[in-house]
């Protein structure tokens, strides 16, 4: 099964919910934690990982052969993103507008263009006990942050549980991230920012056909308007992790809930058997 | 006319909290909220929308079943796995190249324009809001930051206002960049985490990538100590200035539950602390070269 964790709002606890329950899950069987916050992946933060293969992850961008080319400007015209500029005796290409569709590649006349790959962020696997961690990290000052979560997800392994840490947002990297998950995890706070971006984050799910549940991290005072919302959308809260200052630490030091407060594993564990529950069969066997 | 753009890396820091606060402190300001995939400052400020504006850019692409005799083709070529088994296109994940269109032997394909999102210019109590909301699952807020800063930036001059005060969004991908290029000063928000610290790095290094002069407030900074420690030692070596060190206070929380900027709802260790934060910014606003103002 492959379970995905995403937020709406940034700083909710994804990646402290990604964490234990990958750990937790980790006792009894094996696990794939795959951080798609390629922008900034924080779960190697938590586990004590030991390193593995890396490999670059590769935009393909075009390359002119200047030989070959008869400045036509078919590649300029057929380019929908403006990443290359004919001009009458050569072709420039701006790599950081490029996104690697290779329209200009395939219909070049004088077939005067292939494709070289960029490196635009590096996947690193790694080990810690029974959880396999797969990472991508975009390179600082590059934007194509779905390309590199494509390529993490690439080695996606459904032989055990699958875990998938998203960034914050509704957009295409959050999309990249968990499109393709039987279930979405929606980690939020009770207060207004978390209710409105809960609110964008559940919309997301519907339009992506994913079923989800939400989590409430600092939990507390303010769980009624959460409450009130899910009851209305008809969407199960599936845990409470509440407002409390030893999370805080254990989280600002890197250790992970279920580490520095190993009760936790059994309620990891209870979310987890609930949100299997709650599929269709057929995708749970899958 | 200078420019500010609040950002953070990670997310959660409390980018918007502080926005909403300098709302209030400054004076002869515009607004704009950069995050426009999950905007908050609105919550804040209760906009009053006088203008709203559609935001068109990218297309999808189409399949005529009538016409379509399921070659394969646009499939063989189509690198977003985007045509699905019944010549059926995922919106979702077309990114609008156009390939498939162009290689149909029957002209079976149309690229139609999409609107993913709308942009507002409004009124709120403490000056004018330029901000937008993009679409579920959508592509382009890298250019749909873009313009909504080009717009401010037109209001403030029309206005002949002095400071431009931008709330961004996490990360450090395309709508990070299109909210910190050409901005005068970037304050990075961080908080004295581990994810914090590693995400504080990699933002700065983005800021110094593109040349934007960059600032660092701590908040909760005496949530670990040991954490602030590290982030002074990396914003020393780093020749960064540290201009906030706020302390955790309930304050800001119980402003954000009541919806207001925490300068006017209490004035707690946090609201004199920010006070100060806003002082040292505007310091540091004016002290920007000033050919950087055109």
């Amino acid at each position: 099964m492959i379970v995905s964790v995403a937020s709406g709002k940034g700083g909710t606890g994804k990646t402290l919910v990604a964490t234990s329950l990958a750990l937790s899950l980790s006792d009894q069987t094996k696990v794939q934690l795959l951080d798609c916050d390629v922008e900034e992946p924080n779960t190697h933060i938590f586990l004590d990982i030991k390193e593995g293969q890396s490999s670059p992850a590769l935009l393909l961008i075009p390359h002119i052969d200047e030989d070959k080319c008869t400045h036509c400007g078919v590649c300029a015209e057929v380019c929908a993103y403006n990443a290359i500029a004919a001009l009458p005796k050569k072709v420039l290409v701006f790599p950081e507008l490029c996104h690697g569709c290779g329209a200009c590649s395939y219909l070049c006349p004088e077939s005067a263009i292939t494709e070289e790959g960029k490196e635009i962020g590096i996947i690193r696997q790694g080990s810690s006990r029974n959880i396999s961690l797969v990472e991508g990290e975009l390179t600082l000052g590059e934007v194509a942050a779905p390309t590199v979560i494509r390529e993490v997800k690439r080695h996606i392994d459904t032989a055990g549980e699958v875990i998938i840490d998203a960034s914050p947002g509704t957009s295409c990297p959050v999309i990249e991230a968990i499109k393709d998950s039987d279930f979405c995890l929606l980690v939020t706070e009770p207060t207004p920012f978390g209710l409105n971006d809960l609110s964008l984050a559940v919309e997301m799910t519907r339009k992506l056909g994913i079923p989800a549940g939400v989590i409430i991290n600092r939990a507390g005072e303010g769980d009624q308007l959460i409450e009130q919302y899910c009851q209305e959308q008809d969407i199960p809260i599936l845990l409470r992790i509440p407002l409390d200052r030893n999370i805080a630490v254990l989280y600002s030091k890197g250790i992970p809930l279920v580490e520095g407060m190993p009760d936790w594993r059994r309620n990891f564990l209870q979310l987890f058997h609930r949100l299997k529950e709650m599929l269709p069969t057929t995708e749970v066997s899958r | 006319m200078k420019e500010l753009v609040i950002i953070s890396g990670k997310g959660g820091t409390g980018k918007t909290s502080i926005a909403a606060s300098f709302a209030t402190l400054a004076q002869r300001k515009l607004l704009v909220d950069c995050d426009v995939d999950a905007a908050d400052l609105h919550l804040i400020l209760k906009p009053q929308v006088k203008e709203n504006n559609e935001f068109w850019s990218g297309q999808s692409a189409f399949i005529d079943n009538e016409k379509c005799v399921q070659c394969g083709l646009c499939e063989k070529v189509c690198r977003f796995n985007a045509i699905t088994n019944n010549y059926v296109v995922d919106p979702i994940s077309c990114e609008g190249c156009g390939l498939c269109a162009r290689v149909c032997p029957v002209d079976a394909i149309t690229m139609k324009d999409n609107m993913p999102g709308h942009w507002f210019v409004s009124e709120t109590r403490y000056g004018t809001l330029v901000h937008a909301k993009l679409g579920i699952a959508e592509d382009n807020s890298g250019k749909l930051v873009t313009l909504i800063r080009t717009r401010a930036k037109a209001i403030a001059q029309e206005q002949n206002l002095d400071y431009i005060i931008s709330d961004g969004p996490p990360g450090t991908s395309c709508p990070v960049i299109a909210s910190l290029s050409g901005a005068d000063v970037a304050l990075l928000v961080t908080e004295p985490t581990l994810s914090g610290i590693h995400d504080l790095e990699r933002v700065a290094s983005v800021c110094q990538h593109f040349g934007i002069p960059a600032l660092v407030c701590i908040n909760k900074y005496d949530i670990n100590e040991q954490n602030t420690a590290k982030i002074e030692g990396y914003c020393n070596s780093n020749s960064v200035n540290i201009v906030a060190k706020i302390p955790f206070d309930t304050s800001m929380i119980q402003a954000l539950e009541h919806e207001m900027p925490v300068v006017e709802f209490s004035n707690s260790t946090a609201t004199q602390h920010i006070r100060t934060l806003w002082q040292n910014i505007v310091q540091a606003l004016d002290d920007t070269r000033t050919e950087k103002q055109s």
